[in-house]
This record gives structure tokens, C-alpha cells and sequence, in this order.
């Protein structure tokens, strides 16, 4: 046959067909697996991340703030006593500002607890000054301290640092159990990985004895599930991690929306903004890549594996 | 652990040697074919395989053994998601070379057994003997130092059992050493030459040409 008609003959013969068939994979039902495994992740990951971020906007909001209280006393002039304390804060090292709450203040700061249209007159309720610091100075409690004893012995002084030391526990407490939450579904998502690895080569038995046959090293025979299984872990990851990103997304829109109505304000003033920031979405795409390339690893170690035990 | 399908084998194959393992059917012939194709591991005794003993071999090393050995098997196994094409070539793309630097030999392969009209087409569509042609030229695209076949004449026609003995033989000829299995004496007689490997109750007996 001359040439020409050979290359014509033999033309189109290459297919590029992968050894391992990818009807031959239960796949489908895998990506939605690791859809799911990946968006829950990035969930957890996310609202590790939020807690964090809002326990450090809490932190440096509390931190930078001392309250004074003043205790009413028989036969003590109160009013007298808090511009003492008041102007004794406004002359130590480190101060922005000093608030003065009046005794009408105070007693509207019950009004949750008591309600409204009491009348709380007679009530010894403690005078409150608020006390910002500066930010980026450390505060000197020690000399303001000093100050209050002798201008204004009755008052007290809260640095809140029992309820910073508590508002950290329960943060880092928080974080830690979404770290436990995080580590468990990629356990799950390992396992489910393996199932599937351990059906697919259950279901290319003959393939992989053909392969062994005709002389294929153990590394290319899982070279060809590899290849496979990442690609089937990348689409998973990507759509679970997109899933969660628009997740976040609508929450910070509806967040933004709702922070209008009293009960948004409060979350707002809990919480945060619902916003997870550009590192938030950067580690959800990380998330959603290492995931597919932990299948990938996790299917080798397992073809690996089976391989080892045959001849 | 199960009775014993082969025992007390004492035998050598040599280089560029043609011989036949006869039997009946269930005898162990399969089975010895598997053991020399280290597919199997022997309950007792010692294989070598290439002057190499199969007990100290590593995996990469088996894997090196077997890519000097064609193996051809009674029932084809041929991957039936790649074409007549694809499959021929297959011990050649596991080994890791490249489409185009084959893609000739291959070609020229498949017409040497009749299949240049079928290289495109799919396992389930071959007939019995087209398979078995195909089979026969995975086994042979890699030139092994030995080939093994179990009956590879079992699914064609006389004329063309007697070219693919035909076949062997020039392999043979060409230094390759040549194990077919088979129970048809008729392909047996038609060389008289080769020795005959007989397994009678998973025990073997050796006859050189004057013996028979």
C-alpha cells in the first residue's frame, strides 16, 4: 500500500481513550459527596473564621474600654464624687475619652430588667463613667487607680478583664470545636473517598490483571485511577467551595439588609458584620483545591494498596 | 488449603525453544502457564524465570520480567472500551511509547493477521477468531524473548490455525521461545519437531521428537 494511503488508513486510530473507562466510576455520585463534604468544610472553616474575627473586634472594642463605677452612699454627695472620678480619668496618660452617665442614664440602662415608667429614685443604682483609651497606648491602670483613691475613694474599676478572659475562652472554645467539625468531614470524606476507590478497582478487576499482563508497573496502573479520581475530587471541591461562597455571600447581603431592624443591630453588635473578607474566600478555594487533591493522593495510597497484594 | 492442581513439575524451557503443553482439559494447564507468567505463586518448590529465582523477585522486577513475555489467553481478554488498535498497542503504551513512534508496527502487525480492515472497531463486534488474532498480536507487538499461549487456535478455522502456527514458528525461528497450550493433536503433529510438555494428573512427562 503506498504512503499516502497508509497515513490515511491509520489516521484517527489515536483516541486518547483512558485505560480506566470513566463509566466504569461511580462518579457522579462521588463529586456530590465531596460537594457536600466540601461545603460543609468551608462552612464550618467560615464561621471558625467570623467567630474568630469578631472575638477580635470585641476584644480591641472592650479592651479599649474601662468602666468607674461610683456606689451610692449614705450621705455621700454622688454627683460630686463622679465629676471627681470623672475628672481624675480625663488627667491620666492614655485617655480619649470620659463619658459621664447621668443618674437618668443609669437608671435607663435597667430598663431591660425592669422595665419602663419605674420609678427608681430611691434605688442606690450605681454611677457609671466610661472610660475610652486611646488606641495603640497601653493603658496605665495602675496610676489611674491611684488617682481614683484619692479623688473619689467610693469608686470602683472595671477593666472588664474578667469578661475578656471569658469572651476568649469562648471563642477560642468555639473555634476549637469548628477545628473538630472541620477534621471530622474530611475523615468522612476520606473514607467515603476510599469506598469509592475500593469499588473502582473491585469494578476494573480485569483491566488491572490485563495491565499487570502486558507489563504495566504498579505506578502507572494507579497513575490511571489517580488522574481520575483527581479530576472527579477537583469538581466536587470547586462546586461545594463555590456553593459555600455564595453561601456567604447572600448572608452578607441579607445581613447588611436586616442590620436596618433593632434585632439586626444586635447581631451586627455581636457578631460583626456577616462578612467574610477576601482571606475567607481565599481559604475557601483552598479548601476546595486541597480537598481534590487529597482524593487524588487518597485514591493512590488505596490502588496502591490493592495492587501490593496482587502478584 | 485445597488439593494440589500441579505437583513435582520438574522442567526447563530454553531459549528459543518450541514446545507444547498438552493434556486434557482441567489438567493444569492454565495453571502452569500462570505460574511461569508469576501470576501465580507456587504452594512449594522453586520457579526461575529468566535465570532469575520468582521468590526474591521485587514488583518492579516481575513487572520487567513479564515485559519479556507475551502472554496470549484461552479467553482473549482483550479490554473491550479500546479498539482492536488500542489494544494491540497497549503493552507498548504501558511501557511508556509514544503513539507515533508505533502506531507503523502496529499497523503492519494487524494486517499481518488480517485485522487491517478491523482496527477500529471494538472487542464486542469481533467475531471469535478476530479476537483471538487480535489477542495473538498483543502478545506478539512486543517481540518477547517468550511467548506463552493457551490454545490459541481454539476459536479459528483450520486454515488459519495452521497460519498461526505458522506464525509461532517464525517467532521461534526468530529467537523467541514458544509454550503453546493445547489439546489438538492434529496442530501438535503439524510440528513434529517441538517437544511435548504432557500434564496427566497434575504430574508432567517430557517426550523429545524420537519419543513419540
Amino acid at each position: 500500500m503506498r504512503r499516502g494511503a497508509e497515513d490515511e488508513a491509520s489516521a484517527g486510530l489515536k483516541r486518547d481513550m483512558p485505560l480506566v473507562p470513566a463509566s466504569s466510576i461511580a462518579g457522579r455520585a462521588l463529586v456530590i459527596v465531596i460537594a457536600i463534604m466540601t461545603f460543609l468544610s468551608c462552612l464550618t472553616a467560615g464561621g471558625a473564621m467570623l467567630v474568630a474575627s469578631a472575638s477580635d473586634g470585641w476584644r480591641s472594642e472592650i479592651s479599649r474600654e474601662i468602666t468607674i463605677q461610683i456606689k451610692p452612699d449614705l450621705g455621700q454627695d454622688v454627683d460630686a464624687e463622679v465629676e471627681q472620678a470623672a475628672a481624675a480619668a480625663r488627667g491620666s496618660p492614655g485617655v480619649a475619652s470620659v463619658q459621664v452617665f447621668s443618674k437618668k442614664d443609669s437608671e435607663r440602662l435597667l430598663e431591660p430588667w425592669l422595665g419602663a415608667g419605674l420609678d427608681l429614685s430611691e434605688l442606690p443604682i450605681p454611677r457609671l463613667i466610661v472610660v475610652k483609651m486611646q488606641e495603640h497606648v497601653a493603658p496605665d491602670l495602675g496610676a489611674l487607680r491611684s488617682a481614683l483613691a484619692s479623688k473619689a475613694p467610693g469608686a470602683s474599676l472595671d477593666d472588664h478583664r474578667l469578661w475578656l478572659s471569658r469572651l476568649d475562652t469562648m471563642a477560642d472554645a468555639v473555634v476549637v470545636f469548628a477545628l473538630a467539625l472541620f477534621l471530622l468531614m474530611i475523615f468522612a470524606m476520606m473514607l467515603a473517598i476510599g469506598f469509592a476507590t475500593r469499588g473502582a478497582m473491585a469494578g476494573n478487576r480485569e483491566i488491572i490483571e490485563v495491565l499487570h499482563f502486558v507489563g504495566a508497573a504498579d505506578s502507572y496502573i494507579s497513575r490511571q485511577f489517580q488522574g481520575h479520581f483527581l479530576r472527579l475530587g477537583l469538581r466536587g471541591g470547586l462546586l461545594g467551595g463555590a456553593a459555600a461562597a455564595l453561601f456567604f455571600l447572600g448572608a452578607t447581603a441579607l445581613s447588611t439588609w436586616w442590620t436596618d431592624s433593632p434585632g439586626g443591630e444586635e447581631i451586627v453588635a455581636l457578631f460583626g458584620a456577616f462578612a467574610l473578607g477576601v482571606k475567607g474566600y481565599v481559604a475557601i478555594f483552598a479548601v476546595a483545591v486541597a480537598i481534590g487533591v487529597l482524593t487524588a493522593i487518597i485514591s493512590r495510597v488505596i490502588v496502591f494498596r490493592h495492587l501490593r497484594r496482587l502478584l | 488449603m485445597g488439593p494440589e492442581v500441579v505437583r513435582d513439575l520438574s522442567f526447563s524451557v530454553d531459549a528459543q525453544s518450541f514446545q507444547f503443553l498438552s493434556g486434557p482439559s482441567g489438567a493444569g494447564k492454565t495453571t502452569l502457564l500462570r505460574l511461569m507468567l508469576l501470576s501465580l505463586k507456587p504452594t512449594r518448590g522453586i520457579i526461575k524465570m529468566f535465570g532469575r529465582d520468582a521468590a526474591s523477585l521485587d514488583k518492579d522486577a516481575i513487572t520487567a520480567l513479564r515485559r519479556r513475555i507475551g502472554v496470549v489467553f484461552q479467553d482473549f481478554r482483550l479490554l473491550d472500551h479500546l479498539t482492536t488498535y488500542e489494544n494491540v498497542a497497549l503493552p507498548l503504551r504501558v511501557m511508556g511509547r509514544g503513539e507515533a513512534s508505533y502506531r507503523a508496527e502496529v499497523v503492519e502487525l494487524l494486517k499481518w493477521v488480517g485485522l487491517g480492515e478491523r482496527m477500529n472497531a471494538l472487542p464486542p463486534v469481533l467475531s471469535g477468531g478476530e479476537k483471538q488474532r487480535a489477542a495473538i498480536a498483543r502478545a506478539l507487538i512486543v517481540r518477547p524473548e517468550l511467548l506463552l499461549a493457551d490454545e490459541p487456535t481454539g476459536n479459528v478455522d483450520p486454515g488459519l490455525a495452521r497460519r498461526l502456527l505458522r506464525l509461532f514458528i517464525e517467532l521461534h525461528k526468530s529467537g523467541t521461545a514458544v509454550v503453546i497450550a493445547t489439546h489438538d493433536i492434529a496442530l501438535m503433529d503439524q510440528f513434529a519437531d517441538a517437544r511435548r510438555l504432557v500434564i496427566s494428573d497434575g504430574r508432567l512427562q517430557i517426550f523429545d521428537r524420537e519419543e513419540w
